[in-house]
């Protein structure tokens, strides 16, 4: 008896300890990245265009890339994503074809970045003509991005009781309606937490973009907002270098004074939005699940 | 171990005048083409009465009450025919959705959609294309009368349903289905998730409903079968063993089965 208790008190401890590294890993990592990167972040540094050759550039073009990539990214993947897993969810039965389909978004989950974007590379950029450009890079984020979204939004679909596809069937609605109108809304909560977890993915991601949107980004005229001309911050066959390709661009072959600061500094930026979409995740989650429910707080 | 005769059967004799809001002629059902569920029943049941299907687990009940407003349709294999209004409702052909709609049901567990107890009600409305507010308000407020829960719910109409009690809930979720105007009402072991007092005020409830809906309950505590129907039909093994009268079939019943399921027995 007592040797069953020692034990279970010394694989406590080693549960805590375990834990403890992985939380201190994290914090130092944040310490050092932040403590290193944000005495650069400025106003100007934030909106800024980047400088090849001088100090003092900034990062606004890159930083408007990356959220312009997401957003297209998302607006491509999700549909897809979400008849994906509403048809594995709810309709596809048990079989070889299920079984192989399953087997294919694992796989693609699992592919390497870069890989995906060689894929990109020679299907969208070079086969479909597209350049490198921001469609081309949504088109591969979206491959990269589909399998895990996929996976994310069925699990959340399998959350809902079956008792509410059950009790919409019973008052006398199609399967079809139940699902996008009772089993969708009340999986929302744990959908758009998925959602924006793979946004942080999505944003910080960079060897996928590399041979497809590009390592350029040229300046952008913000007072353009037709897509179809080439100043304007809209127009998807510009090139556009991300944020994270632009810290791995600096670093590798950067030669401005400053690239050092540079890097620091938009690394310290990538990281402060993803854990932004982190937080978001978890904040809106919450808030919709308590306003649907009308449950109190945890 | 007694020798116990599966052969023997008792059937209610109803007059032949009597109306019957649905019956069932030969039916079967099969799960995964192999598992033979429900066995060639053929069984009526009369308007404006509380039929309670009793039996132990496995015994088919539930799978048999799913069947009639074709639940069953993607998970089992039914054939033979159900007479509803002169029309065969196990045809492919028929709008599954419509007979659904004249035949509710209310489920085990209370299953409110995560919507206000409002958007509960009207939701099924609203997709069959009433929209107009006045029409929408009064079929809420008489819904929830019929199910004896307006006085508790008046007041909180547009706060979501998943606050409610379990006892509130299954409330709604009957309101939810006498909203849609069913003509009959099937509930499979509707009070078997409630505590003892909301389990009494809904079988008091079943008792007012019955005198505009034809009630066909699936239920596996015999005191309720008891207190609450006109009529009981014993399952046992995907089988009819007898279907009579409740206060017969509690009292004397016809086949040694029955009296061996009610006396405790086995099941």
């Amino acid at each position: 008896m007592i040797d069953n208790q020692r034990k279970n008190k010394i694989a406590l401890m080693m549960i805590h300890f375990i834990t403890l590294v992985v939380v201190l890993i994290l914090a130092l990592l944040l310490i050092d990245i932040f403590s290193r990167g944000l005495p650069y972040v400025n106003w100007h540094f934030l909106t800024g265009a980047s400088k090849p050759f001088q100090a003092g550039g900034g990062i606004g073009m890159q930083l408007f890339n990356s959220f312009y990539l997401l957003i297209l990214t998302m607006i491509i993947s999700f549909p897809i994503a979400l008849g994906a897993a509403i048809y594995l969810n709810q309709y596809a039965k048990q079989n070889w074809v299920t079984s192989v389909l399953r087997t294919s978004i694992e796989i693609l989950s699992s592919l390497p970045s870069v890989v995906v974007g060689l894929f990109g590379f020679l299907l969208f950029v070079i086969q479909f003509g597209y350049g490198f450009s921001i469609i081309s890079g949504a088109l591969t984020l979206t491959v990269f991005n589909l399998p895990l979204l996929t996976r994310s939004i069925e699990d959340s679909l399998a959350g809902v009781d079956k008792a509410q596809l059950q009790g919409g069937l019973g008052l006398g609605l199609s399967k079809f309606e139940t699902i996008i109108h009772i089993v969708v809304p009340a999986a929302l909560p744990n959908i758009i937490s998925g959602v924006i977890l793979s946004a942080g993915r999505i944003f910080g991601e960079a060897a996928a973009l590399i041979y497809t949107a590009g390592q350029s980004a040229p300046q952008l005229d913000f007072t353009d907002w037709n897509p179809f001309n080439a100043a304007s911050p809209l127009n998807p066959m510009r090139p556009a270098e991300t944020l994270a390709v632009h810290i791995w661009k600096i670093n590798s072959e950067g030669i401005m004074p400053d690239v050092t600061q540079q890097s620091a500094g938009a690394a310290a930026v990538l990281l402060l939005a993803i854990l932004l979409f982190n937080f978001l995740a978890r904040f809106i989650g919450r808030r919709l699940f308590m306003k649907m429910t009308s449950a109190k707080a945890k | 171990m007694k020798n116990i005769n599966t052969d023997e059967q008792y059937f209610y004799p109803f007059e032949a005048n009597e109306p019957m809001a649905i019956a069932t002629e030969a039916l079967n059902v099969y799960y995964h083409d192999e598992y033979h569920a429900i066995n060639d029943t053929s069984l009526q049941f009369k308007q404006n009465q509380i039929t309670a299907l009793i039996g132990a687990s496995g015994s088919g009940k539930s799978t048999y009450l799913r069947s009639l407003n074709r639940m069953n349709d993607e998970v089992a294999k039914v054939t033979g025919t159900i007479d509803y209004h002169g029309v065969d409702i196990n045809q492919p052909d028929i709008d599954v959705y419509e007979v659904r709609r004249r035949i509710g049901m209310v489920f085990q567990q209370p299953n409110p959609f995560a919507k206000s107890i409002y958007d509960n009600i009207t939701f099924a409305l609203k997709r069959r294309g009433i929209t107009k507010k006045a029409a929408l308000d009064e079929i809420v407020e008489t819904s929830l009368k019929q199910a004896a829960v307006w006085d508790q719910l008046k007041d909180k109409l547009h706060q979501s349903a998943l606050a409610l009690s379990g006892g509130q809930q299954q409330r709604l979720c009957i309101a939810r289905a006498l909203a849609v105007k069913p003509e009959i009402l099937l509930m499979d072991e509707p009070t078997s998730a409630l505590d003892p007092v909301s389990t009494a005020q809904l079988e008091q409830t079943m008792k007012q409903l019955r005198e505009q809906y034809t009630i066909i309950i699936v239920t596996h505590n015999m005191q309720q079968a008891a207190r609450v129907s006109d009529y009981t039909v014993f399952f046992n093994a995907g089988q009819v063993v007898e279907y009579n009268k409740t206060n017969k079939i509690f009292t004397r019943p016809k086949i040694q089965l029955t009296d061996d399921y009610l006396s405790g027995n086995f099941g």
